[in-house]
Formats: C-alpha cells, sequence, structure tokens
C-alpha cells in the first residue's frame, strides 16, 4: 500500500511583476484517483498566517503574495497534513493532487487522531505491517524489541513479555482491535496472548498520557490494529511461510479479505507455528518447543457516517518450559546456578513435555458508531474475553498428566465514547467504562490455588481534549477516574495466616475455619485518579519538540495481593500482601525530533516517579519437608525510574543507510537507596543496510547488538545451608551475566508473479557468530545459556 | 438508539448470568500428592529396641518448620535394617504414600548421608533396571560413640546410572529433592 501524498507542482509563470506583494496564487486540489475536486481542505499559508480553504471544485486563492516562496500546510480529513514550499513568481497556479483514501477518512473517525500517531503529544512509535512480517514466527515482544527503549523480559525464548522503559505486566496496556487484552498479565511467566499476525500496525504509546485506554499503563501502551479496510469493490490475501534452523521451527500465516464498495468488508486470518527444542551454541534446550495456532474473524460495515464491527479471535498456545529449571529446593537451584550447565540436556524433540503451559485466549467484540453532522461521532462496544490457562508441572502417579494451574479468568467490558470534533481547533473526547471480570480457579488440581477466585467490577470515566493553538502547536489534556473493586474468595494456611500477622489485620474477612485452612472473604476498594497535559511543538521543518506529564495511579492487582505458593520452575515461594496499596506515578517526558532531507534524530527522555511502587524481591529461606526454598516477597518503595531512547536514521546515499537504537535507563528504590531489581541494562544497535530496487528491490541489512552488563541490582544473595555437603553456600541469584554483542543479517527480494500478485523471499541469520550469552531479563538465565545461532527463510506472497 | 438499547439490554443479561453463581463458597483444594510426613525405621540386626526417625510438616509449603525427631540414641557397631514410610497427613485418616516412590520406583531414589563417618549406609531394595531405591536399606554404626547427623534425600527423576549413584553417591545424581531431612543422632 502506498501511503504517501503524491504532490504534483507545474509552476505556470504568466506575467512578470515587480517587487510588490499583489500576486496572487491561484490553486486547485483534486483526487490523485479519480481527479475529483477535495473540496473543504485547510490551505493554511504559514508566510501569512492566514488560512482560506477549498471550495466545492477544490479551487482556492490567496491574494497579496510578495514574490519569493510560500509555504502552504494543507490538511483534509483523511489525509496526511502536508507542507509545500511554493516558488511564487508573479500571479502563479498551481495544480495539487492528494491521494485521498476513504479508509483513511474513517481510521481518523476510529482513532481521533492522525492515521500514523494516535496522539500529537505523546512519545509514540508505530510499526508498520512490513515490520511486523519480519517477525511472523515470533512474539509481539520480539517485534516491539525494535521500537528503542522497549524490552522484554523472558522466560526462555518463547514467552516473551514487553518492558517499556522498564515497566511491564500490569503496567503495560494492550489493546487489540480496541480490546483491551485481559490474559492474566500480571505473571512474568504469562506472556500476551496475541497472535502478531493479526496485526497491521502497532503503536507504542510510553507512559501513562493516553488516558482513552486506561488510567493504570504506568509503563505504557500497545495499540495493535488490524490491517485498514478499504471501502472498494476488492479481494486480496497474503501468505507468509517461513523456516527456521533453531528449533527446526517452521510458521504459516494466511488471510484473506473482500471489501464492498458500499462499506461491507469480511476478512479472516489463521496462522500455525510449531517449534521443538531450541538450541544453544553448546546444548540443546530439552523441553523448550512451542506449539501455537490461532485464527481470527473480522467483518462488519464502514462508512464514513456509520459503521460496526464483530471480530472473534482464537489463539491456544503450548509451550514448553525449560527441563532443567524445573527443580526442588534450594540446595538444587544452588547446585543449578553453580554448575553453569543444564543438568538435563536430552537429544532434539518436538515433544512438549511438563512443565508446559497450554493458554486459550478468545475475545469476541462488537461495536457500531454512528456520526452526527456537526457535533462529532459516538461509538458503544461491548467485548468478551476467555483466558483458559493450564500449567503442567512435573507430578507423580495419579496426577501425572492433571495441571497444577487451572485458571479461568473471563471479562466483559462496555464502552462508550464521545468525540467531539466539530471544531477541528478544539476536539473534546469522552468517555465511559464498565467492566466486570471473573476469575476460577479450579480445585480439581490438587494443588493449591496460586491466585483465588474473585470478582472485579471496573467503572471508568474520562475526558481527554486537543486544542490546536496553530498548525505548529498541539496541547492535549486529560483527566480519568477509574473505581474498581475486588471481592475474592481465598483460603489461607492458618499457620501462613499467623505468619501474616492478618490474624490481627484482617480477622472479620474469615468466614469458614476449618482448622488448618481458613476461607477468607476480602474485598478491596480502589479508587484511582490519572491525569495527562502534552505540547507539541513543531518549530520549522526540520525541528519539533514534545513535552507531557502524566499522573496515573495502579491498583494492585491479583497476584500482588493474592499470590501464596510454590513455583516450581524458580524453586521459590511467591507470597502477596492483602496490604498493598496502589502505586501512584508522576511522570514527565520530553522529545526533541530533527528531520532533514539526509538525517533524522529522535531522543525521547522521561522521568518517572512512582510511589509505592509494587515489586517482588527474595527476602529470606522457609524449611519445608522438601528442604529450604527461597520466599519472594510482594513489596512496596517509592522508585525512581530515568532514561534516553535514540533513534537516528542516516541516508549515506540512495542505496546505504546507516541506523542507530539506543536506550539507556536506571532503576532506583529510593526508600532503599539501591537499585531496583529487574532494570533493563544499556543497549545500542547500529544498523548498516542497502537497497537496490534494480536488483529485485533487493534489501539487506547488517545489525551488531550490543548489550551491556547490568551493573546496578541489588544485591539480594544470601548464604545458605546444603545439607548434602554440610556446607553454606551462595545462593546468587542477583548477580547479572557479562556483557554480550550479536550480530544478526536481514535480506530480502520481491519478485513480480502476475499484476496482483507479488513473492517476498527474505533471509535472515540472528547470532551469525553463534556466541554463547545470558540475558540479565531471560528469567531462565541460572539454568542455560540463551539461543545459538538461528538460520531464517521466509516466503511472503501477496495476492 | 434502538439498537443500543437491545445491546444493553443483553450485555446485562450476560453479566448478571455470570454473576448469579458465584454465591457458594469455593471448595478447598484437597491435597493429594504432598507428603508431610517421613519416618524412618531402624531395626537391630539380631533383635532389640527399634528406633525412628521422624520429619513432619503437616503445613506443607507453609511457613511452619517441619518437626524433626529421633525416637533414642543408636547402639555402636551395629547393623540395623531400615525402612522408610511417607504420609500424607493433611487428609484423615492419613494417606499411605510410601506407594507412590514404589509404582514409580525407577524415578526415585532415597539417599543417605552422615556426618563425623557416624554410620555406612547400604541399599536392601531395586527397581526393575536393579538399580536402588532406598525404601529398604541398612545402616551400619561406627565403632565408636559420637554425635553427627543423618541426611535423607529423596530425589525425583534422578540420573541413576551416573557414576556412583547407584552406591547412594548424590553429588552426580541431577534430578529434583522431593524431600530433604537432617536428623541429629548420638551413638553410644
Amino acid at each position: 500500500m502506498k501511503y504517501f501524498l503524491t504532490i504534483m507542482v507545474c509552476c505556470l509563470v504568466s506575467a512578470m511583476h515587480g517587487q510588490n506583494c499583489t500576486n496572487s496564487l491561484f490553486g486547485a486540489i483534486h483526487d490523485f484517483h479519480d481527479g475529483s475536486p477535495i473540496t473543504g481542505a485547510t490551505i493554511y499559508v504559514k508566510t501569512l498566517d492566514s488560512y482560506t480553504t477549498s471550495n466545492l471544485d477544490g479551487s482556492f486563492t490567496v491574494k497579496n503574495v510578495c514574490n519569493g516562496t510560500v509555504t502552504l500546510v494543507i490538511s483534509h480529513i483523511g489525509c496526511e497534513t502536508k507542507t509545500i514550499d511554493i516558488t511564487i513568481y508573479g500571479d502563479t497556479t498551481h495544480e495539487i493532487n492528494l491521494e485521498h483514501h476513504i479508509e483513511e477518512l474513517n481510521e481518523v473517525k476510529i482513532n481521533g487522531h492522525g492515521v500514523a500517531k494516535l496522539s500529537k503529544t505523546t512519545q509514540e512509535t508505530r510499526l508498520t505491517t512490513k515490520t511486523l512480517e519480519r517477525f511472523s514466527a515470533f512474539s509481539l515482544g520480539d517485534a516491539l524489541k525494535q521500537v528503542s527503549g522497549v524490552s522484554s523480559i523472558n522466560t526462555g525464548s518463547t514467552i516473551v513479555k514487553p518492558i517499556i522503559n522498564g515497566l511491564h505486566s500490569s503496567r503495560v496496556l494492550v489493546m487489540t482491535n480496541g480490546v483491551r487484552l485481559q490474559d492474566q498479565e500480571w505473571g512474568i511467566e504469562h506472556a500476551p496472548n496475541i497472535d502478531l499476525n493479526t496485526a497491521g500496525s502497532i503503536n507504542v504509546i510510553k507512559g501513562a498520557s493516553a488516558l482513552a485506554y486506561g488510567g493504570d499503563a504506568i509503563g505504557g501502551v500497545i495499540v495493535l490494529k488490524p490491517q485498514r479496510i478499504i471501502q472498494k469493490d476488492s479481494l486480496f490475501g497474503k501468505t507468509i511461510f517461513g523456516l527456521q534452523s533453531n528449533g527446526r521451527g517452521s510458521n504459516i500465516s494466511s488471510s484473506l479479505t473482500k471489501t464492498w464498495k458500499k462499506g461491507w468488508y469480511i476478512s479472516g486470518q489463521t496462522s500455525a507455528k510449531q517449534s521443538g527444542d531450541f538450541e544453544t551454541p553448546d546444548y540443546s534446550l530439552t523441553n523448550t518447543g512451542i506449539d501455537a495456532k490461532g485464527f481470527s474473524i473480522n467483518t462488519g460495515f464502514k462508512t464514513f457516517e456509520k459503521g460496526f464491527n464483530f471480530y472473534y479471535s482464537f489463539l491456544n498456545n503450548e509451550i514448553g518450559i525449560l527441563r532443567t529449571s524445573h527443580i526442588g529446593n534450594i540446595e538444587d537451584l544452588v547446585n543449578a546456578i553453580n554448575s553453569q550447565q543444564p543438568l538435563v540436556v536430552e537429544d532434539f524433540s518436538y515433544d512438549i513435555n511438563a512443565p508446559k503451559q497450554n493458554v486459550t485466549h478468545q475475545i469476541i467484540k462488537v461495536d457500531f458508531y454512528k456520526r452526527f453532522k456537526k457535533f462529532g461521532r459516538l461509538e458503544v462496544r461491548y467485548d468478551f474475553q476467555d483466558n483458559q490457562r493450564f500449567e503442567y508441572d512435573i507430578r507423580v502417579g495419579n496426577d501425572r498428566d492433571k495441571p497444577a494451574v487451572d485458571l479461568n479468568l473471563t471479562s466483559h467490558t462496555l464502552k462508550s465514547n464521545l468525540k467531539i470534533d466539530a471544531n477541528a481547533n478544539a476536539i473534546y473526547n469522552l468517555g465511559v467504562q464498565l467492566g466486570f471480570q471473573n476469575n476460577f480457579a479450579n480445585p480439581e488440581t490438587g494443588v493449591r490455588r496460586l491466585i483465588p477466585d474473585y470478582d472485579k467490577y471496573d467503572f471508568g470515566v474520562f475526558v481527554v481534549s486537543n486544542f490546536k493553538i496553530n498548525a505548529d502547536t498541539d496541547l492535549d489534556f486529560g483527566i480519568r477516574y477509574d473505581f474498581n473493586t475486588i471481592d475474592a474468595k481465598k483460603f489461607y494456611r492458618t499457620s501462613r495466616w499467623e505468619e501474616r500477622g492478618y490474624a490481627e489485620d484482617f480477622q472479620d474477612i474469615v468466614i469458614v475455619d476449618l482448622g488448618t485452612q481458613l476461607l477468607t472473604n476480602p474485598v478491596f476498594d480502589f479508587h484511582n485518579f490519572s491525569a495527562s497535559a502534552g505540547l507539541s511543538h513543531q518549530f520549522n521543518a526540520k525541528n519539533s519538540i514534545i513535552f507531557n506529564y502524566g499522573l496515573s495511579n495502579r491498583a494492585p492487582n491479583p497476584s500482588e495481593l493474592f499470590s501464596d505458593g510454590l513455583h516450581h520452575s524458580a524453586a521459590r515461594l511467591e507470597l502477596g500482601d492483602l496490604r498493598i496499596k496502589q502505586e501512584t506515578s508522576n511522570r514527565v517526558a520530553g522529545s526533541y525530533h530533527f528531520k532533514n532531507q539526509n538525517l533524522s534524530v529522535h531522543v525521547e527522555s522521561f522521568l518517572n516517579h512512582i510511589k509505592d511502587y509494587i515489586f517482588i524481591k527474595p527476602v529470606g529461606t522457609e524449611q519445608t519437608i522438601r528442604g529450604a526454598f527461597p520466599v519472594w516477597e510482594h513489596v512496596q518503595t517509592d522508585a525512581l525510574l530515568y532514561g534516553l531512547d535514540l533513534t537516528v536514521n542516516y541516508d549515506i546515499n540512495a542505496a546505504f543507510y546507516i541506523k542507530n537504537k539506543s536506550a539507556f535507563i536506571k532503576g532506583r528504590d529510593v526508600s532503599q537507596n539501591d537499585a531496583l531489581i529487574d532494570m533493563p541494562s544499556f543497549k545500542t544497535v547500529n544498523m548498516l543496510g542497502y537497497s537496490n530496487r534494480r536488483w529485485l528491490d533487493f534489501n539487506a541489512e547488517l545489525q551488531s547488538e550490543l548489550i551491556l552488563r547490568q551493573n546496578d541490582f541489588p544485591n539480594n544473595n544470601f548464604e545458605v545451608f546444603i545439607p548434602s555437603t554440610q556446607n553454606m553456600a551462595l545462593l546468587d541469584v542477583s548477580s547479572a551475566p557479562p556483557t554480550y554483542h550479536l550480530m544478526h543479517f536481514e535480506s530480502d527480494i520481491t519478485l513480480k508473479i502476475s499484476d496482483k500478485t507479488d513473492l517476498n523471499i527474505g533471509f535472515n541469520i540472528t547470532n551469525i557468530f553463534n556466541n554463547s550469552y545470558r540475558e540479565y531479563l531471560n528469567r531462565l538465565r541460572y539454568f542455560a545459556d540463551d539461543l545459538g545461532r538461528n538460520f531464517m527463510l521466509q516466503l511472503k506472497l501477496n495476492y | 438508539m434502538k439498537t443500543l438499547k437491545n445491546i444493553s439490554v443483553f450485555i446485562l443479561a450476560i453479566a448478571f448470568t455470570a454473576c448469579s453463581n458465584d454465591d457458594d463458597n469455593p471448595q478447598p483444594v484437597n491435597e493429594e500428592e504432598v507428603i508431610t510426613t517421613l519416618t524412618a525405621t531402624l531395626t537391630p540386626v539380631g533383635g532389640g529396641t527399634a528406633i525412628t526417625m521422624q520429619t513432619r510438616d503437616v503445613d506443607g509449603d507453609g511457613p511452619n518448620d517441619p518437626v524433626i525427631s529421633v525416637s533414642g540414641d543408636l547402639a555402636i557397631n551395629t547393623t540395623y535394617n531400615g525402612s522408610i514410610e511417607l504420609l500424607n497427613e493433611t487428609e484423615s485418616p492419613a494417606e499411605l504414600m510410601t506407594e507412590e516412590v514404589e509404582e514409580e520406583d525407577d524415578e526415585h531414589q532415597f539417599f543417605f548421608q552422615a556426618t563425623n563417618s557416624i554410620a555406612t549406609f547400604g541399599y536392601s531394595d531395586m527397581d526393575d533396571d536393579n538399580n536402588p531405591i532406598g525404601l529398604k536399606f541398612t545402616v551400619t554404626t561406627a565403632a565408636t560413640a559420637g554425635n553427627g547427623t543423618i541426611t535423607v534425600t529423596l530425589r525425583h527423576e534422578p540420573n541413576k546410572n551416573a557414576d556412583g549413584v547407584s552406591d547412594g553417591n548424590i553429588t552426580n545424581a541431577g534430578g529434583e529433592t522431593d524431600i530433604q531431612a537432617v536428623f541429629p543422632v548420638t551413638l553410644q
């Protein structure tokens, strides 16, 4: 899809005049496709600071223009605002052709903002379809790492959770096709249940400024949007097939879309992926395979004035967890960390055995919108989500094939948005949202519930506004209020209840006393206020800045409040705390953007103070009949995060370019005057690219990825007694792995098969030199190295 | 707007259906495979008073430490026949868990270690591959009186063929620790 404005300028000098300012500029704006005049486009004449609009026949006139250069800023609904310079010499005539798409028109309506960016005053990056297609075989978290300042926290190579400016899980909100993903996102080993192949584009918004999506996105918002629908009669599709050497994996994804000129559309998409055990340079990572399958249907009716959308998606992921990471007690953990080699290494296999997880996520969404003349647009949306999560541990006897975790989370959300945009210079978006969520933990597992049964009710209202001060300056303001209440039924061991000191503070919530266990009914209400303010200013064609401030509150998630049990994959006891309060973030951010013909520089900085920041850290050990276990507790502190993200592109000439993406971040525990745990370390990626359209549209890129050792980590190591050796040993759970450097290569060509069909062939290599390394933010770094070299072949057919 | 009304009614209906069945309290989880208690009974060969060593942790993964008890002192220069019994005492009556190990004996092995050279150990049972299990074992005490500890460890999925493992050396065993208890012992 070529989405850009084609400007054709033909200068006609009609007369010669003196150096006075009495010239007229006669212009006409036409649709590139059918030549029809574009009516009602706004033409801002920068030089004169005056506005005019195009007439019914697309024409406009600017009077009293001096000889020289005038700058016009032409904006029209559905078209990207375009700035053009025109040389005036006497009375001058110009014809301007715009590529004008109806679907863009609707896009603007749906998002309330421009096509590429969702908001003008936030730190936002967009990943296009082309970028996403390269990651067809991978996960959302892998693709998002293309954005400077976004990293990931992993459990192996298949469970990848995005981190935005140091924050992840419940602090990062994922929107897919207008639906806020509710998929038990609290856990580090719970990756977002998203098939990347369902997305046409992804916008990443850093910080909590995008209040229309939610008030608690302290880290940021990830907005996935399906492929755009064009209002014309057409049928088109795409198939991607890939092979990967590491893990001997294969993936296929196919989509087909039919659209009608009247506005109807239907689109179907399906994808499947399989991979066996991955490999490090030296050994096989036993039981790390993945088997994923999904499909989605997107259908509806879409015109400028009204429309509706129905969306259903199904995704099932079965993911093996590294066998050697499943261990018994603290002694096994010390042995695993000290041995530096996995204790279990078997031959390659596609089998996925315990420990493993099997997660199915389904989304049903319906929405309707209607536009009212000279007023705005009203939208109502309902979605239902069902998240079924099974986790299988290594068990004995009759329980061998029984899941150890069986959680079913269902969520209903009803939303309504009213956007008042009759005045393009002052746009208001008002919204109200109702949510109900139920979690059911199946007792048939024979394992005590990690997360209890609960009902959760949410209510939210917000107003966001955008003011256009002039063509160069935008101001955004927003406020939001959310009320959450969580009503849980949780069993505590009487011994744990007493050890936590709950007997004094929470005795009134005990409803049944079973002797060794207590059934309790914790009910917590949270009032959350969020606010945002942003400013963007374009100094000139080359320089622009953005400032924004965001206040947000996040209520503790069920894991932070209630978790209570043993995690075998980490050999640790994880404890929540009923006393945990909301955390409050105050984030200020500033961006500077420079762009000229060859060079673009984008610098984003932020400072995020989080009061009562909730995190998990090791606090000691507890003895059981199985031996000792480290105890990890959810605690709160005041945290300060700050950092700088840099993106530089430089076109050396028409064929070669270089790029750099770097991210620096520091996280401090202000109360303890110590480093924060699990903060990404400094990363810089340099790319050298070459493109040649004449060689079958050949593109190649060499990447150098350097990740420095994280030197700022809190020292939570402690000495433990090892019974089988009768010695004390150091349990080193804190130290970060060394600096590592990886080289990658990407290339592709495109063959034109027929008029409407082209075949793109991609060949990529990651970790070219097969380096051994471990990543600080991979939870399996204690047990094994990260992935070795991987050759990938991808065929993409557009038809 | 009529459509909107219909939709809200539909949604409310769903919401109410979803909420209507949560009046009942959830069932407590019956922890079936928990081992709370290990009792090792040591019977002197040729007769005499049996000694029991027990570790008992009735709150499972809860905060309370296991209670460790040894019924008496061991005699010097004596060989004892040992047997191990495993119980789940979270159930009433207590469930015998020894069978779980017996049924999957190729995936389990007990290891015995002593400090201060107060005793040596031997296996008295074998799985189908002629590898030791350790539910039945022997303890031979040293010739001199003294104090020390006996550590009993149950490993799940150990590598029984690794060097020294079938002789009772835990170093190369791998696998996951299911039980680990350290008993203080006096030799007289």
